[in-house]
């Protein structure tokens, strides 16, 4: 276990390289003109294209660019995104918590409501109760993400006015970057209440409500089928029928009994479909316009903002490995027959 | 066996309806030139009746009604359809044809070439498929053929790793030593006796995957990062439709269709894969219920 742990961390460097390798190339697929372009705000300096290609070393090649940039990454400095207008260390400082918010809220929605509705379809087994969970999952899992967030926007915001988009207010952006608000965590959730600024909490998960929601849907689904077998399997164990023999009442041999032990494989996959929600926030984000790293990184690629692009795969890259890893561990600690070793 | 198979899937209701969903539309696919005839070159070009911005409610002269600009949702949603099965297919084929090759490759010669192929893929696994698709797609430019570039790039891996496995399991039975013993050796062993026996689950699996590859299409379109503006494209109609969500005045869903009509294409389709891919997983694989 250790030496699994041990080697997937020495790994993970390595597939880091790769990918941001991989991406640095596809770059190389504009041409240096084109790359040098990014750095011109106004088309009348042109003329000083030639300038900043020999400035940023542009003809240079592959290698020798790549090394520049992986050292200066390494140092800290990922470079100067366009379309954010910051610097991307900024930006990711800047989008990450709330993302991270963003996936975390979901992820107690998708818990909560897949285990409440994959519970309820296992103990109905086969009634209407069931067919609905199970058409709401197959459903779910069939409705593309973006098509749900436009109804949903289209009827929270545009008919009932309940969650408006974006990430906070107009009066919550004030107040947040007034030299009195403390950015302890940078985790706005957090900081309110530790700011004691209980209208900011609630400004902000009123912003979060709807891209939640949203982001919830795939995962949802599995969280349901999942929920739904293992509790079947649960309640046709021995010591279900022995506690339902003893007189226990029903509720709580469903719910003391098998449903806590059920419970167990649905946390692993949360675990996992938490690093899984970080595609789907690329997309959620962008319909929500909700300040978050999807968003950032959508923007990058659409306005072609290399430096952007890259940090933005760098950091991905970092989260998704780790997680996976986190993730494994995670397996082995819930049921210990999975053995980690290769 | 196969024939088995099949009746195993019409028989459940289920997986029936999936079956007749992908069956109705991969109909109006073939059938697009007679259903919404094109008056232009390129029939994937929307037809636009004039550059007006307010989208048009469903009428006998647009039966679904027209999008920002007045493109034509109903030739949007019939001609989507053709585009969505050649995107479909075409990415699935070539993404099964590339992990096919190289896990293949991997598990039959193993060791150093095996390394490399497989922590290559590591590499692709690394970032979630649809932001890397979309890095790609970005960098080689927003249009039909580079997503679906794109989209190849980051499907064959699973392939890869689904084909060395079984090429490895094949690889260990008896026919395959007795084969050895009779003098195949090399491509020969590995075409002949080896895949042939090893692929059929993988072909199943990656047929399946078109209804997942359309999807992750449109969300490229949807993002900008996919096909032109004004193309016959589910995901690009919607991206229309993002202006539209919020209606006119008091007039919340005053444009309900441009968002419902190209996203129940979409849904119904997806849904018919997804349908059709439950009914064989439990069919093939009968522990996971």
């Amino acid at each position: 276990m250790f030496k699994y742990i041990l080697r997937r961390l020495l790994l993970l460097p390595l597939v880091v390289l790769g990918v941001t390798f991989l991406l640095f190339f596809l770059t190389q697929h504009l041409s240096p003109e084109a790359r040098a372009s990014l750095y011109i705000k106004d088309p009348r300096q042109m003329g000083a294209l030639e300038e900043v290609i020999a400035k940023y070393g542009l003809r240079d090649n592959l290698f020798k660019q790549y090394g520049r940039w992986l050292r200066s990454a390494v140092s800290g400095d990922l470079g100067y995104s366009q379309s954010a207008n910051m610097p991307v260390a900024q930006a990711i400082r800047e989008y990450l918590p709330a993302t991270i918010q963003l996936a975390l809220v979901t992820i107690v929605l998708v818990v909560f409501f897949g285990v409440w509705f994959g519970a309820v379809s296992a103990v109905k087994k086969d009634k209407w109760q069931d067919h609905l969970a199970r058409l709401i999952s197959v459903g779910g899992f069939s409705l593309p993400i973006f098509v749900l967030g436009l109804l949903l926007l289209m009827l929270f915001y545009g008919k009932l006015g309940w969650f408006p988009p974006g990430g906070y207010s107009l009066s919550t952006d004030v107040t947040i970057h007034l030299p009195s608000f403390h950015h302890y965590t940078g985790f706005l959730l957090i900081d309110s209440l530790l700011n004691g600024n209980f209208k900011i909490f609630i400004d902000v998960l009123r912003h979060l409500f709807l891209p939640a929601l949203t982001l919830c849907l795939g995962s949802f689904a599995l969280m349901v089928r999942v929920m739904r077998s293992s509790m079947l399997e649960e309640l046709n164990k021995d010591y279900v029928r022995t506690a339902r023999a003893k007189g226990l009442a029903e509720h709580a041999v469903i719910y003391r009994h098998a449903g806590k032990n059920a419970i167990i494989p649905v946390i692993t996959l949360a675990s996992i479909q938490f690093i899984r929600l970080l595609g789907g926030t690329v997309i959620v984000e962008t319909i929500f316009d909700y300040p978050g790293i999807g968003r950032f990184g959508v923007t990058a690629a659409q306005q072609l903002d290399i430096a952007g692009i890259m940090g933005f795969s760098l950091m991905v890259a970092v989260l998704f490995v780790l997680g996976n890893l986190v993730s494994d561990i995670l397996y082995t600690a819930v049921d210990p027959r999975i053995k980690l070793n290769d | 066996m196969t024939n088995s198979i099949w009746q195993r899937i019409l028989k459940n209701k289920a997986s029936l309806c999936g079956f007749i969903l992908v069956v109705f539309f991969a109909l109006i696919a073939i059938f697009a030139p007679v259903l919404s005839p094109s008056k232009t070159a390129d029939p994937y070009q929307l037809p636009q009746s004039s550059y007006e911005m307010t989208p048009q409610a469903p009428s006998a002269e647009h039966w679904f009604g027209t999008t920002e600009q007045q493109y034509d949702l109903y030739h949007g949603v019939i001609w989507g359809t053709r585009l969505a099965f050649k995107i479909g297919i075409t990415v699935t084929f070539f993404a099964f044809l590339i992990g096919l090759l190289l896990g293949a490759a991997a598990a039959y010669f193993g060791g150093k070439i095996d390394e490399i192929i497989m922590r290559f893929t590591d590499v692709v696994f690394a970032v979630p498929s649809l932001v890397l698709a979309m890095v790609i797609a970005a960098m080689l430019g927003p249009d039909v053929h580079n997503m679906m570039i794109a989209l190849t790039a980051v499907a064959w891996p699973s392939y890869a790793r689904l084909i060395r496995g079984d090429v490895l399991s094949v690889k260990q039975r008896d026919f395959v030593t007795a084969s050895k013993a009779l003098g195949a050796r090399g491509p020969r062993l590995l075409l002949r006796h080896i895949l042939p026996n090893s692929i059929y689950p993988s072909v199943v699996v990656a047929s399946l995957d078109i209804g997942y590859v359309v999807l992750t299409a449109a969300s490229l379109s949807f993002l900008g990062l996919g096909s032109q503006p004004g193309t016959a494209d589910w995901g690009q109609l919607i991206a229309m439709a993002r202006n539209w969500v919020l209606g006119s005045g008091s007039h919340t869903f005053a444009y309900w269709y441009t968002v419902v009509i190209p996203g129940g294409a979409i849904f119904l389709f997806v849904l018919g894969w997804n349908l059709l891919g439950d009914g064989f997983r439990d069919i093939l694989d009968p522990r996971q219920g």
